[in-house]
Formats: C-alpha cells, sequence, structure tokens
C-alpha cells in the first residue's frame, strides 16, 4: 500500500503558491505549531507570521514564511490561507530590516492608535522574518 | 459641393482615428488575458474562504452574540454602496451600466426612507454619480489598477469599510461591480457584504466530508479574524472581475470603433472620388464650349 500523504495547499489572494502531496507540514498556529499528518483531526486554526516547514520523509523539504492567515486541516488535506508568502531563501534580509527601522520609526512618529497599531503589526512581521531568515 | 481638399482631410483624419482604436483593441486584448488571468489564480483562495466561513457560519452564526459582521446589526437604516467602476472611459457601456445599477438601489432605497452613502472605486463611478449624488459620497478611491491590482488596494478599501462599520456609520454594506461572463457580455452585479451572506449557503455539507472542525484557538476568534479578511477577499474579487471586464468590454467597444471607421472611410472615399470625377468632368465641359464658342 502506497504511503498515505496529505494534500498540502499554500494559497494566497493573488495566486495558488504550492499544491502537492507531501508527508507532513508543520504550521504555526496561532497557539502554537502543529504539525500535520495524514488522518489529522479536522480542525481550522489561525496562523500566526512564521516559517511552514514541509517535511518530505523526516527532512524537510522546504521552508516557506507566511504573514499571517489561516489553516483549515482536515483527514487527507491542510490548506493554508496566508496574505503574504515566500520562501524563507528568497527572503532579502537588508530590505526587511530597513522595514523593521522604517516601522520603528513609523511607531515614534505616530500620533493615533491606528497608526500604532499598524506599526506594531508591520514590527512584529519583519522580526518574525527575520527570525525565519535566521 | 465639398471642396476635394476637406474630404482628403476627413478621411487622414478618419483613418488616423481607426489606427487609434486599432491600437486599443490590441491593447485591450493583451490586458484582458492578464487580467483574466489574475482572476482566475485568484479563485482558489476566494473559494476556499467561502467554504471555511460557511462552515463557521453555520456553527457559530447561531449563538447569540455573534459578531454583526455576520448577522447584521439588526436594523437597515443606512446603507453604503461600495461602486467599483473603471479609471478610463472608452469602454462602451461598462461604467454606466454598473452606475446605472448603483444609482437604480440608491433611488430605491432613498425613496424607501433609507440613508444611502456611497463609496466610489474608480475615477469614472465618481465622476458619473457626482452629478446626483454629490452629498452621498464618502469616499474615493482611484487609480486602481495602477501600476498593477494588488491585494493592498482590497485591503485599502477594507480598512476604511470596517473603520466605518465599526463606527456605527452604516448597517448593511453592498458593492456593485461588473461580473466578467465573457468578452462581449458583463453583468453588473450587487453583492451584499455584510451582514454576511453565503453565495451558496446550501454548501454547508462541505461538513460532512471532514465532519466537525476542532477550532484553534477558539471559533469566536477565529471568526473575527475570518470576517473582516472575507470583505477585502470579495472586494478584491470584486475589483479583480471588474478588472477583466473593463478589458473586455473596452475591446468590444473598440473592435466596433475601428468597424466603424472603416465603413466610414469607404464612404467618404466614394464621395471623395464622385467629386474628383465631376471636377474633372466639368473641367472638360468648360475646354470643350469654350472650343466651340471660338
Amino acid at each position: 500500500m502506497a504511503k498515505e500523504q496529505v494534500e498540502f495547499e499554500l494559497v494566497s489572494p493573488e495566486k495558488l503558491l504550492f499544491s502537492q502531496s507531501v508527508d507532513m507540514v508543520v504550521v504555526p498556529g496561532e497557539d502554537g505549531d502543529f504539525g500535520v499528518l495524514p488522518r489529522h483531526a479536522p480542525m481550522i486554526s489561525t496562523v500566526r507570521p512564521g516559517v511552514i516547514a514541509i517535511y518530505s520523509g523526516k527532512e524537510v523539504s522546504e521552508r516557506i514564511f507566511v504573514a499571517g492567515g489561516f489553516a483549515e486541516v482536515t483527514g487527507e488535506r491542510c490548506t493554508v490561507l496566508a496574505e503574504i508568502a515566500l520562501r524563507v531563501g528568497e527572503i532579502d534580509k537588508a530590505a526587511v530590516k530597513q522595514q523593521l527601522q522604517d516601522a520603528k520609526e513609523d511607531l515614534s512618529d505616530a500620533k493615533d492608535d491606528a497608526a500604532r497599531d499598524a506599526a506594531r503589526k508591520q514590527i512584529g512581521l519583519s522580526e518574525a522574518m527575520l527570525n525565519a531568515a535566521g | 459641393m465639398p471642396n476635394l481638399n476637406d474630404l482628403k482631410l476627413r478621411i487622414s483624419s478618419v483613418k488616423s482615428t481607426q489606427k487609434i482604436t486599432s491600437a486599443m483593441k490590441m491593447v485591450a486584448a493583451a490586458k484582458l488575458r492578464r487580467a483574466q488571468e489574475q482572476a482566475e489564480a485568484s479563485r482558489p483562495y476566494a473559494e476556499r474562504m467561502e467554504r471555511m466561513l460557511g462552515s463557521l457560519a453555520a456553527s457559530a452564526g447561531k449563538q447569540p452574540g455573534a459578531s454583526p459582521l455576520l448577522v447584521g446589526t439588526g436594523k437597515d437604516d443606512v446603507h453604503l454602496l461600495i461602486v467599483a467602476a473603471a479609471d478610463r472611459g472608452l469602454c462602451g457601456g461598462f461604467n454606466s451600466n454598473i452606475v446605472k445599477e448603483a444609482r437604480n438601489k440608491a433611488n430605491a432605497l432613498i425613496r424607501a426612507g433609507k440613508t444611502v452613502k456611497i463609496f466610489c472605486v474608480g475615477r469614472k463611478s465618481r465622476d458619473q454619480l457626482r452629478r446626483s449624488f454629490r452629498e452621498n459620497i464618502v469616499g474615493t478611491l482611484e487609480d486602481v489598477a495602477k501600476p498593477s491590482l494588488g491585494f493592498d488596494k482590497a485591503a485599502t478599501v477594507a480598512d476604511r469599510v470596517l473603520a466605518m462599520f465599526k463606527a456605527g456609520e452604516f448597517d448593511v454594506c453592498t458593492v456593485f461591480y461588473a461580473k466578467f461572463k465573457s468578452v462581449i457580455s458583463q453583468v453588473p452585479t450587487a453583492q451584499q457584504l455584510i451582514p454576511f451572506e453565503a453565495e451558496g449557503a446550501a454548501e454547508a455539507p462541505a461538513l460532512s466530508e471532514g465532519g466537525i472542525y476542532d477550532y484553534e484557538p477558539s471559533d469566536e476568534k477565529i471568526l473575527s479574524d475570518l470576517l473582516p479578511r472575507n470583505i477585502a477577499v470579495q472586494i478584491f474579487k470584486a475589483m479583480l472581475e471588474n478588472n477583466a471586464s473593463e478589458h473586455g468590454a473596452r475591446m468590444s467597444a473598440m473592435d466596433n470603433a475601428t468597424r466603424n471607421a472603416g465603413e466610414m472611410i469607404d464612404r467618404l472615399s466614394i464621395q471623395y472620388n464622385r467629386t474628383r470625377q465631376a471636377n474633372i468632368t466639368n473641367e472638360l465641359i468648360e475646354i470643350i464650349s469654350a472650343k466651340e464658342a471660338l
């Protein structure tokens, strides 16, 4: 019998980024990372900014950074809806550092709560991105 | 009798118009292909979002204290109409059809004693609505597809809409756009965003395939994240459909214009030749009669 696999799909509003059968994916959920193997209990979770690791066998075959979103898991499928997603190798560290710098300046210049929240969100995102890039 | 020179000038001016319209048609066709691809590429996201939301709404919607984004504010006094049209004209009845649809709805609502607020996406919708609903317009977004149509544009609109909703500035939100059916047919559509209306409410059996979902952290938390996101996604979908429709409409409008210009050139050429021949005949008659008079 063929080895059971999970259909993993990563979708952004602009396009379907990734769709293939994998052995396991680890998704950064809001309440902590969770691994999805075949016959996982169905669930829906929010995703925090972090790295999705795709395993083939026991090896990580691909690492993709997502900036938050939602994950839907059923027994045979795992669908992640993400706003921004890019491969960890493609993260431009210098650009992200610049963004982080800008966001920090925005935070100190922010006049109202909305601008402060936006700046804080951007800082969290940039930091998560830097962490992911290592 | 029309002057030969005038006719010549007119023919050449129609010819250059024809060149422009056929170039515009070509550009629209190229852009249409891209827009169509983009619209198709975005479909999986919207579909999956809808599926998730459908199953969530089925389980959480019945609880008391569900999000007003889902069940509404319980009133329908103030309506917000988001009218999405193009930034440019010269695309046949595309803009007017959307605006007409929105205007009818707005008039009906006003007659029913409701308050109407309008948010315009695209310069043309603003221009056309400004005439009759100047004081109802609460905001505009222009240059939608410049440099490219990205999700961030939809997110900006959604943020504005959500901020207004939170501030209690409206109860029901509807978006107007043209659904892309084919190059020759675009259907002006009104879609209600708030409160949430599942397009296929019958799709709830999506639950049956995986049984009942576990929610992490909790269904209310997810729902409160998912609903605002869904609004951005729906607006984005409307913008993409609109973009494809706009280029489709422009393509067929420019095709017609090119054909009309061709007909006009034929007609003018015939007239030009007739006039030229008449002139020659006249000159001959003059020469002959002058000779006879001698």
